[in-house]
């Protein structure tokens, strides 16, 4: 594995918008040519150097390729859009659209994401150790074909209508979770092991949803289908006692599942 | 300014001037005998000559083609330009922004434009949108087929002041034709309903489909407009649908055209009709009744159509046609954005996905191509696809490779569209192929000559604007049924296209915006006082009905860069 490490200048007030950082962009090029990239800073192109300080090598493989961005960068969007393969290792915070439209290889957050991470995310795993914003692995604005594969894990808190119009894949939030997860699923699992404010799977046609904690308010769209034990999924066995859950019936024709913890939740099952 | 286009082989169907090696001359905007020794010399040897492209309808500007750009910022994602010099940047497949709209016909060399669909309460945003559409010239049709005043001047068997209603209404407008899409039904869409053929009444005013058809169409001749009334059929899209198509087709027969400006003898336009030509009761006996709708054309001289070809792209469907949107949004399950526009009409706007894996779309995009093949007479008939409704109006050079290459289609039945196409429609026997000059006769020709520009527009003789286009394509080297994709894509980037007399185009790029486009308009005055006397009814309405002062709806001058009215009755 070839290194390439970016030490962050200061960060700038208007955010920059890294999308040429990725293995695939920086594959087969010099350090001299990584330095001279363009880079989009409000609406002029400066080199990437302008913001960072940059040595090691690259390789011909993008695969071969990992990069360090050795510190928080809380102004820059989009690291890592449509990577294939390879590693990107971020020291700290990191802007909107972290991984969008990623297809393949690692992108570890040490730090904090704002909104979008994985946006349209068709394969490859992100992994945010902090909180992340809103739209966590959600479809670009307007369109009803989402996330379609891959794994983000965020090990932090998150925010609103994460996962929607997912279509496939899997998504895993340690922490807790604001409202709509999961709003527009169509498949793909979506695993929350914290708590949920209300509304998980509005609108769901298909997909699953575990939530381990609680869910403060459900919506009435769900038929209560009785409690499971011990779930298989996707390969993966969840312990613990389930209320079961299908919907959203306020879209025709939907079977999304929903599973909630039997602890806390019995304010939502209908007994 | 002088400028001699040199030794290109030009296609002029109005001069009937067919393949011929032949030099144009251009002076001050204009085609011309012959120039001085001084004029700039381009030299179009092995390669096409057309008129510039003539498109009757389409949808490129206003309130629904807005909402479309709105409710789907995915289609702006997924075809972005960046500014170049002189230009502005712009994003949009189906629904470009203005500015890419006007560049993009103008690569394919198309000069003329017509926005099919214009709420006449929105006319300013219209009219502020072509503002910011640059090179083409255009026109605006307003929508007539479901407004209050009609219906009660029809409900009363007031033709006169239908007619006096009309000439103000195009003026106030700056409109150019009398649109009429789904007569009563949009009317009945505003109750919740819709109709069904062109003998079921609108809700209140109590007159149905096809009344409002025969009275425009006798408005329309009352008025002299260059333009025959423009009808989109009630029952688009539904299967059986072409016996109300024929029904329609009949209703102005025997009216007789009397256009002020132009030479057109139709006294009907029928739009779309692809859309318009499905037989079957439901969408598993569905099959296409194009041959019949053909042969109807063929058989009577009243009429011209266009096609609305699907082009089996991901589009923007769009249209006044409110209850069918609802349908279609229920049908596909896609966004949808619903409008009503007060006294006068109402629209949707769906995403719609025209994939050749799916029989619909299939059959659709067959049905289209049996009536441009079955159509004989290319005086007859338009290319359109409805842009963006049944696809793109980038995809105009695919459609024309489509008609000129039987092997292409061929290639298309055998690899890319369902096995419907074969099996519910005509389309794997017909193995006509359209000529260069029959080319011309749809895109450029006919549409001039039906919308009564052909003066100006649609051709290449003395006196005619000089926009003109070249292809790099040599139809005495080349064959376009086996070299079709090379046609395809000179059609898509012409080598140069002259708008007015300057080169606006240069190997498929935008050079030069040059003027402002035209925006034609219909100067009509019917009957000065029974106009005093609408307009007073109108105010009325306004101030207990609308939600605009009388006084802010009219069109100015101002919104009118380069404002070219075109006369209809002046009495
Ligand atoms: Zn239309």
């Amino acid at each position: 594995m070839s290194e390439i490490i970016l030490k962050p200048k200061e960060q700038p007030l208007v955010p920059i918008e890294a999308n040429n950082v990725t293995p695939d962009v920086f594959a087969g090029k010099t350090l001299e040519e990584i330095k001279n990239l363009g880079i989009w800073h409000g609406n002029r192109q400066d080199r990437l150097s302008k913001f960072f300080d940059i040595e090691g090598e690259s390789s011909e493989n993008p695969s071969e390729i990992k990069i360090i961005i050795d510190g928080s960068v809380p102004k820059t969007k989009w690291i890592g859009k449509a990577m294939t393969a390879g590693e990107i290792l971020v020291k700290g915070d990191v802007n909107m659209y972290v991984g969008a439209d990623m297809k393949g290889g690692k992108i570890l957050v040490e730090g904090n994401a704002a909104s979008w991470p994985g946006q349209d995310m068709q394969g490859g795993e992100l992994t945010i150790m902090g909180n992340a914003g809103d739209y966590v692995g959600s479809a670009y604005r307007g369109d009803w074909r989402g996330m379609s594969g891959g794994l983000i894990t965020v090990h932090g808190n998150v925010g609103n209508e994460i996962a929607e119009y997912m279509l496939g894949g899997k998504m895993v939030i340690k922490g807790n979770v604001s409202i709509m997860p999961g709003v527009h699923m169509n498949g793909g699992l979506l695993i929350i092991e914290g708590n949920v404010v209300a509304r998980v799977g509005g609108e769901m046609k298909g997909g699953t949803i575990v939530v381990k904690g609680i869910i403060d308010e459900f919506l009435a769209g769900f038929k209560y289908l009785g409690i499971e034990r011990d779930l298989n999924l996707e390969g993966e066995i969840i312990e613990g006692a389930y209320h079961k859950f299908k919907g959203d019936l306020a879209t025709k024709g939907a079977s999304g599942i929903v599973y909630a913890a039997v602890a806390g939740n019995s304010h939502i099952a209908p007994y | 300014m002088e400028h001699i286009i040199k030794n290109g082989i030009v296609y002029d169907p109005l001069n009937n001037i067919d393949g011929e090696q032949k030099d144009i001359c251009i002076k001050d905007g204009k085609i011309v005998d012959s120039v001085s020794a001084d004029a700039n010399v381009t030299d179009a040897s092995g390669q096409i000559i057309m008129p510039g492209g003539v498109d009757p309808h389409t949808h490129i500007a206003g309130a629904k083609v807005n909402v479309g750009r709105m409710i789907r910022p995915e289609d702006s994602k997924k075809d972005v330009v960046g500014r170049a010099p002189g230009q502005r940047g712009g994003s949009g497949f189906s629904v470009p922004s203005t500015f890419m709209t006007g560049y993009r016909y103008a690569q394919m060399g198309y000069t003329t434009a017509m926005e099919a669909a214009m709420p006449p309460l929105l006319a300013r945003h219209t009219h502020e949108e072509f503002h910011d559409t640059p090179i083409i010239d255009h026109a605006a049709y307003p929508l007539f087929g479901n407004n209050w005043f009609v219906m009660q001047y029809l409900k009363e068997g007031d033709l006169d002041k239908t007619a006096a209603y009309a000439s103000w209404l195009l003026r106030a407008t700056k409109g150019y034709a009398i649109k009429i899409v789904n007569p009563a039904g949009t009317e009945a869409w505003a109750w919740g309903g819709n109709v069904h053929g062109i003998d079921d009444p609108a809700p209140y005013f109590d007159v149905t489909g096809g009344e409002i058809i025969k009275g425009l169409a006798e408005v329309n001749e009352m008025l002299g407009l260059p333009h025959p009334i423009h009808l989109h059929c009630n029952d688009l899209g539904h299967p059986g649908n072409y016996e109300t198509t024929l029904k329609s087709f009949d209703i102005p027969k025997g009216i007789k055209a009397n256009p002020i400006t132009g030479n057109r003898d139709k006294v009907l336009y029928a739009t779309h009709v692809q859309f318009h030509s499905y037989g079957g009761t439901n969408w598993r006996d569905f099959v296409s009744e194009a041959p019949k709708i053909a042969d109807y054309v063929n058989k009577n001289d009243h009429i011209v159509i266009d096609v609305g070809q699907v082009t089996l792209d991901e589009t923007t469907t769009m249209t006044a046609d409110g209850p069918m949107e609802y349908d279609l949004h229920t049908l596909n399950g896609l966004k949808w954005a619903n409008c009503d526009v007060e006294l006068e009409t109402g629209s949707g706007v769906v995403p719609f996905i025209y994939s050749g894996k799916a029989p619909v779309p299939s059959s659709q995009w067959a049905i289209g191509l049996e009536l441009f093949l079955l159509v004989n007479d290319p005086e007859k008939i338009c290319l359109t696809t409805d842009s963006p409704n049944a696809g793109p109006f980038t995809r105009y050079p695919r459609v024309m490779s489509w008609l000129m290459s039987n092997k292409y289609r061929e290639d298309m039945i055998e690899n890319h569209v369902h096995k419907w196409a074969q099996k519910k429609t005509s389309i794997a026997t017909i193995d006509r192929e359209y000529s260069f000059f029959e080319i011309a006769q749809i895109s450029r020709a006919t549409p001039a000559k039906v919308l009564g520009l052909s003066d100006t527009k649609g051709h290449l003789g003395v006196g005619a604007d000089a926009d003109i286009a070249i292809y790099p394509f040599n139809p005495e080297t080349q064959d376009p049924s086996t070299d079709y994709m090379k046609l395809e894509e000179a059609l898509t980037a012409a080598s140069y296209v002259f708008k007015d007399g300057e080169i606006v185009v240069k190997d498929g790029k935008v050079v030069n915006i040059g003027l402002p486009g035209r925006c034609y308009w219909v100067n009509s005055i019917y009957d000065e006082e029974l106009e005093k006397q609408i307009v007073g009814e109108v105010e009325t309405m306004f101030k207990r009905y609308y939600s605009v002062n009388f006084a802010n709806y009219a069109v100015q001058d101002e919104y009118l860069p380069r404002s070219t009215p075109v006369d209809g009755v002046i009495l």
